[in-house]
């Protein structure tokens, strides 16, 4: 490609792989929302009112009211704060308890190797759902606790990755020379091995985060996660449910919000991954 | 070789260890919900501890660790408190359900993902390639319960091709019992009502659970296929005239469909587990209807048993998934 810099840059990523392109839009848009909402959003999404019920979509409300006369459009908007909270929270924490242990894992091999990928295993075998909906259950049901039970579900899929990573770099010169001059053990690992996994990382972060959003809509929806009265999309198709047929609107808008925004981080992450791969080959 | 099989088995058992003592903490962290839950809002003080006793939750955490590796060496999963029956039985009763959506799911998933894979390779970066795999990336975005929901919406409750729930209509009695799995007793008990009800019954899970999960399926067979078309048979099929499509079909397909069929024995496997919202949507009594009603009633002996069961599955199916590559790619060798 001519010429350095973010332009050139920008137009190389565009070129390789559109669809990335799609997938960071959606995300800027929904993040626009977020930052925006009490500017973009016309009604209070807590606002209860009960004259105006289960209206269909109309010029006041785009995506009408709820059951007790919220309007759904507002909760739309407001809800992907909540969405990003939830999945900013658990990758946050799944990627630094996996990359932590994938890299020690990976650096040092041996019994840590061993311990660490067993450990792994196991949770990796039982299904994740039902592990995220047990953690939930058991923690109690909430907010916060289901972003606890989805980032016990969530590290292990770091940590593979990582250590895969971090093998392949470990045995390559660059690592060697590091040694050589004597650089600790911590150093290595630190500021040299994990930036050098960051391609990899970034991937798995953006792919999660889609994943993860998944996920908390299920738990929602089962009454697992996120509790009334917070504008949680999978939590308002759940509520909406009983008025079906007639009430479409109570579930189709809540679950197109839900669609877009995974499909924007699952589509970044792809992006982002023809790209890395591209430039390695 | 037989020395790697033999290691990949001896792991089977540590790996259900390492499920069974995750469960087990991670249900015991909160004793006796479930009892709560079982004997209603005005159950005694003195009430709660007699059940408590009957199922040892007043003993110390190791002891009942301890005692529940005892049960399961003898094939005991516990009870479930809130129904008071044995989880063994109940996943035997729920079990075949879930097999045959997972079944009925994987055929969906080759007949649909494998062709938008083949269309995918064949229209490489153009528009129909986009469009397969835009098809494939949207499937995994829906939220399954929300697909079930809007497939309910359209299917079943506008156009009325399908019922909205169960597994087969409450007028219809259950085929004969020879396997548990409906579709099959039927067709083996020459019972058509059945076989129609259970058929109309099945159909709209099955792809529900089926279109979440095609994008690898579609990607792998794209990935295959192009694979193969670099290779110099193919060449050669071309030169001397067949004609495209027969290529695509007969020669490309069946040398890329492997690393397809390894995934899809992973995807099945994997099913199994994710098949708990679209069975409690549906109210599809398979082993995820089972465990979830079990969950939200803090009744955890059931979601536990399901829970190693799945993860047998699981960790069986991985290995032999090992053994089969060696099997079917002589040039692969351990």
């Amino acid at each position: 490609m001519r010429g350095k810099g973010t332009r050139s840059y920008v137009l190389y990523a565009m070129r390789r792989s559109p669809l990335s392109i799609v997938g960071i839009t959606l995300i800027l848009a929904m993040t626009v929302l977020a930052i925006f909402a009490p500017w973009i959003a016309p009604h209070n999404p807590y606002k209860v009112s009960m004259g105006d019920r289960l209206l269909p979509p109309s010029l006041t409300h785009p995506a009408g009211t709820d059951i007790v006369g919220r309007d759904i459009f507002s909760r739309i908007v407001y809800g992907t704060r909540l969405s990003f909270r939830i999945a900013l929270s658990v990758v946050g924490i799944s990627i630094s308890v996996g990359v932590l242990l994938g890299a020690l894992a990976g650096f040092y091999g041996g019994v840590v190797d061993l311990l660490i990928m067993r450990v792994t295993d196991g949770f990796l075998a039982i299904p994740s759902f039902a592990l995220a909906m047990v953690a939930a259950a058991v923690l109690g049901r909430s907010l916060n606790n289901m972003v606890w039970a989805l980032a016990l579900v969530g590290w292990t899929w770091n940590a593979r990755i990582v250590r895969s990573a971090v093998l392949r770099i470990r045995n390559s010169d660059f690592m060697l020379v590091q040694k050589a001059l004597g650089a600790s053990s911590a150093r290595m690992i630190f500021l040299h091995i994990i930036p050098n996994c960051m391609g990899p990382i970034l991937v798995q972060a953006s792919l999660q985060c889609g994943l993860t959003l998944l996920s908390s809509a299920g738990l929602s929806f089962l009454g697992l996660g996120v509790q009334p009265p917070l504008p949680d999309w999978g939590l308002m198709v759940a509520e909406g449910r009983t008025y079906l047929p007639a009430r479409w609107w109570l579930v189709t808008f809540p679950g197109i919000a839900i669609f877009t925004m995974v499909t924007g981080f699952l589509l970044t992450g792809d992006g982002i991954r023809d790209i890395i791969e591209r430039e390695v080959s | 070789m037989t020395r790697y099989v033999l290691f990949r088995i001896a792991w089977i058992p540590i790996g259900v260890l390492l499920v069974v003592t995750i469960m087990f903490f991670l249900t015991h962290l909160v004793p006796g919900g479930a009892v709560q839950v079982a004997l209603g809002p005005h159950a005694t003080e003195e009430r709660i501890a007699m059940v408590m006793q009957k199922y040892g939750l007043e003993k110390p955490l190791h002891i009942q660790y301890i005692n529940y590796l005892g049960n399961l060496l003898r094939g005991d999963l516990g009870e479930s408190i809130v129904r008071q029956k044995p989880v063994v039985s109940e996943i035997g009763t729920f079990l075949p359900a879930s097999v045959e959506l997972v079944l009925l799911a994987i055929a969906f998933i080759i007949l649909i993902g494998v062709p938008l894979g083949v269309i995918a390779a064949t229209h490489k970066d153009r528009f129909l390639d986009f469009i397969s795999r835009g098809v494939a990336i949207g499937g995994v975005s829906l939220p399954q319960f929300w697909l079930a929901i809007m497939l309910l919406l359209v299917f079943s409750f506008q156009l009325r091709w399908f019922p909205s729930g169960g597994r087969i209509a409450s007028a219809v009695s259950a085929p004969r019992h020879f396997t548990g799995m409906y579709i099959l007793d039927s067709l083996l008990a020459g019972d058509w009502a059945a076989l129609r009800s259970a058929l109309s019954h099945i159909l709209l899970p099955a792809l529900t659970l089926a279109l979440t999960n095609i994008s690898t399926t579609t990607r792998l067979t794209r990935d295959g296929m192009l694979k193969a078309f670099k290779e110099d048979y193919i060449l050669v099929a071309w030169a001397y005239g067949v004609k495209p499509r027969r290529i695509h079909y007969r020669y490309a397909l069946k040398n890329a469909i492997l690393p397809t069929i390894t995934n899809l024995g992973m995807t099945m496997a994997y099913l199994f587990g994710g098949a708990f919202i679209v069975e409690t949507v549906f109210g599809f009594p398979g082993i995820g209807y089972y465990s979830t009603l079990a969950i939200l009633q803090q009744d955890y002996a059931p979601v536990t048993g399901v829970a190693i069961v799945v993860s047998v599955l699981y960790l069986i199916v991985n290995v032999c998934i090992d053994l089969l590559y060696v099997v079917i790619d002589p040039r692969i060798k351990y």
